[in-house]
């Protein structure tokens, strides 16, 4: 039973605590916490990226133990799409629609993203930091409330094409590419630099299945050609099998390798170390089997958090990495917020981050975004592989502003 | 099979019978009154969320009677169902981004297409029986989100980026604000509704007993006259019918078309939703599509570390304790009921 002096008391709090009253008008915060929405592939073909989501859960644990934001903990809603488009509206109608969260936090995968990102702004709820390299979720004209993380895969092409142009004046290329978006944007990419009228004279495509067993064939067409250069735009386990082919049919051209398969242990030792030397990639995040961090402060950051907050993961796991890279920009977007839970709020800070330094991130690369640009990290640093580890070389580059 | 007790056998009523057997009508119009309730209330009670997944349900079972209709009233097994629920999703997708038409005018264009595939699928299955055309049928689940991703197509489906449209609103005439999803709850239950009674009326009638009878022995079918052959592939098509306008459906329920949201795990889901729901059994197939739509939710929420195998033993104690689906165990409480009575 509640007495007299109970009701009193709760009146005189709550009147005199008239933030909190406003909280509650907010969608997704409430006095205590704030509620934040994401949908991972814990289930189905690419249950591999639920690493990610995992290794978020763990960082949003180790913030609700250390920290708050304005006395608030985050409660991190996490569901299942097994990557099937209808899963993930069904999932984000629940988090938006029931749920009811203040926003959606690097959900991942582009067809599962496209499938959403009209519901979420016709909602005008954020759907921030989205987990796929398409070149797409920069368009803030269109989808104000939708934001990418990482470097688009256009942008790693033109990387990979301005740096081709600048080492040869004369080159035959040919491009082995997965034939949906990921492949068809590193074709885009390059294109955007090397021009249209040059690209159609001088390169030759050739499109590769995700089901294929093999891109054997397409290698021994593409050389057949004589191409001396060759973009491998494949997932790791073609990517190791296209270079493990081009170097046993003695086929020697400069190679551009998509930094989606730059792993060592998944695609570099498999393909055979030594028949990979001179292969060309790109990267933005630090590696954990690369030997230039051994003792670096940022990546022992990170093997601290994993020891202490989810012992069961593999560092050697990219995702973990790109997992906590991820939870570190959440912390600095609600930190920014400074205890201004709306959606507009939480989209402005989103759009204002500033030259924001992340413990996984290559030497010089920042967080950027301003109102009219939402592609937040756009530079990376070129590497050669060495027969045993990527050595990154030149400066930061940008891609092109096409 | 026990779907085929439920038919009655002609000949056996006698012509003069004054009153029909089973229910009196009041009870019928009870059931009916029932049911209407049943299926109108939750527009109104349920928040938009939980109607949106009973939407999608709907429309899952739906497109689980499509396969029970040539699996399971027909015996020609199939796996590759979600092609055909894919084709219809296109249909409907492509004619409404692209020509602008409106989605009730793309819903026969859409069941054509799919009968006319349907049909064509039909002839090779005349050849292949059993296994062979699982096997057959499932080539076509695997390839065809790559066909939709093809470049010589691609101005058309959008390639891997898929299609966008929107649902239809509700009318002006309609009393009252529907929500859209309160509308398309509607459009759903209604176009389901339909599809639902032209089926169990073409199953109940003489085809329906012609189809039994194939499945059950086409030999001995064939020897009292039934032409078989016909009957089969007019059931592939109705079949492909039935499941492409549920396909139609859930592209503007969910209003969005990509190759990924045909995988092959559509077919197996569909077959999954026919087994659980009950063999060919009508009403069976909506409880299928509750169950395939449901259940991976309620795995999710009991683990979010294997819900895969959480799924997996609840299906095997579906299974388990109900043998013969839910159409079964309705069976058998109804049987117990009236052996009270």
């Amino acid at each position: 039973m509640l007495g007299r002096r109970q009701i009193l008391a709760a009146a005189a709090g709550a009147l005199a605590t008239p933030s909190l009253v406003r909280a509650e008008e907010t969608v997704g915060v409430t006095a205590g916490e704030i509620r934040i929405g994401n949908i991972m592939p814990y289930s189905g073909p690419n249950s591999a990226y639920g690493v990610i989501g995992k290794t978020e859960q763990a960082f949003v644990r180790m913030l609700n133990e250390t920290t708050s934001f304005a006395g608030r903990k985050i409660n991190f809603l996490s569901y299942d799409d097994g990557f099937s488009p209808p899963k993930t509206v069904e999932q984000a109608r629940r988090l938006i629609d029931q749920d009811k969260v203040a926003f959606l936090f690097n959900t991942l995968g582009t067809p599962t993203n496209n499938a959403i990102q009209r519901y979420c702004n016709q909602r005008k709820v954020p759907q921030l930091f989205v987990a796929t390299g398409a070149d797409k979720w920069g368009n803030w004209q269109d989808f104000p409330w939708t934001m990418g993380w990482q470097p688009s895969y256009r942008t790693e092409a033109q990387i990979y094409a301005k740096h081709l142009l600048a080492e040869r004046r004369d080159f035959r290329l040919a491009i082995v590419y997965q034939n949906d978006d990921f492949g068809k944007d590193y074709i885009a990419g390059l294109r955007d630099v090397i021009g249209a009228e040059r690209f159609d004279r001088s390169t030759k495509t050739a499109s590769f299945e995700i089901t294929d067993p093999t891109p054997d064939s397409q290698i021994l067409s593409l050389q057949g050609s004589g191409a001396d250069v060759l973009m491998i735009a494949l997932g790791p386990k073609a990517a190791a099998q296209a270079i493990r082919k081009v170097h046993d049919i003695g086929w020697q051209p400069l190679r551009y390798l998509t930094n989606v398969s730059l792993s060592v242990g998944a695609v570099m030792q498999p393909a055979g170390a030594e028949k990979g030397v001179g292969i060309i990639t790109s990267g933005y995040l630090k590696e954990q089997g690369d030997a230039a961090w051994r003792e670096d402060a940022g990546m022992n950051e990170v093997r601290a958090f994993v020891r202490q907050w989810m012992p069961e993961a593999d560092l050697n796991d990219s995702n973990v990495v790109y997992g906590y890279g991820l939870g570190c920009t959440l912390r600095q977007v609600l930190t920014q917020c400074e205890g201004n839970f709306s959606r507009e709020n939480i989209l402005r800070q989103a759009a204002g981050l500033r030259e924001v330094a992340l413990p996984v991130l290559l030497p010089g690369i920042t967080l950027q975004t301003g109102p009219q640009d939402y592609r937040p990290i756009q530079k990376m640093q070129l590497q050669r592989w060495d027969g045993a580890s990527w050595v990154r070389f030149g400066g930061l580059i940008e891609g092109a502003s096409v | 099979m026990s779907a085929s007790e439920n038919v009655a056998i002609p000949g056996t009523i006698p012509q003069a019978v004054p009153v029909r057997r089973g229910m009196p009508a009041w009870q019928v119009a009870l059931v009916v009154l029932g049911g209407l309730v049943v299926a109108i209330a939750p527009a109104f009670v349920l928040e938009s969320f939980p109607l949106f997944q009973l939407t999608m349900a709907v429309i899952m079972g739906l497109a689980v009677l499509g396969l029970n209709m040539v699996t399971g009233f027909n015996g020609q097994i199939s796996l590759g169902h979600g092609a055909f629920f894919a084709l219809g999703a296109y249909a409907t997708a492509i004619l409404m981004s692209h020509l602008d038409w409106s989605f009730w005018a793309t819903l026969p264009v859409s069941a054509a297409v799919c009968g006319v595939v349907g049909y064509g699928i039909g002839f090779p299955a005349l050849r292949l029986g059993g296994l062979y055309l699982a096997l057959t049928t499932f080539s076509l689940a695997v390839a065809v989100p790559q066909i939709l991703k093809h470049k010589s197509i691609e101005d058309w489906t959008g390639g891997v980026q898929g299609l966008f449209l929107v649902k239809p609103d509700a009318p002006a005439w309609m009393p009252g604000a529907l929500t859209p999803d309160q509308w398309m709850y509607f459009v759903a239950v209604g176009v389901a509704g339909v599809c639902f009674l032209l089926c169990w009326n073409l199953i109940r009638g003489r085809i329906g007993r012609a189809l039994m009878a194939t499945r059950d022995h086409q030999t001995a079918a064939e020897a009292m006259g039934m032409d078989t052959a016909t009957l089969k592939t007019r059931a592939f098509a109705v079949s492909a019918i039935v499941t492409g306008i549920a396909g139609s459906l859930s592209a503007v329920a969910v209003e969005f078309v990509a190759p990924d949201s045909f995988s092959l795990m559509v077919s197996i889901t569909l077959f999954v939703g026919m087994v659980v729901g009950g063999v060919a059994s009508i009403l069976g197939s909506l409880f299928g599509g509750l169950f395939v739509l449901f259940v991976p939710n309620i795995a999710e929420a009991i683990s979010k570390a294997a819900p895969g195998v959480i799924y997996g033993i609840l299906l095997i104690a579906f299974l388990f304790i109900l043998p013969d689906g839910f159409a079964g165990l309705l069976r058998r409480i109804a049987g117990r009921l009236r052996g009270r009575g």
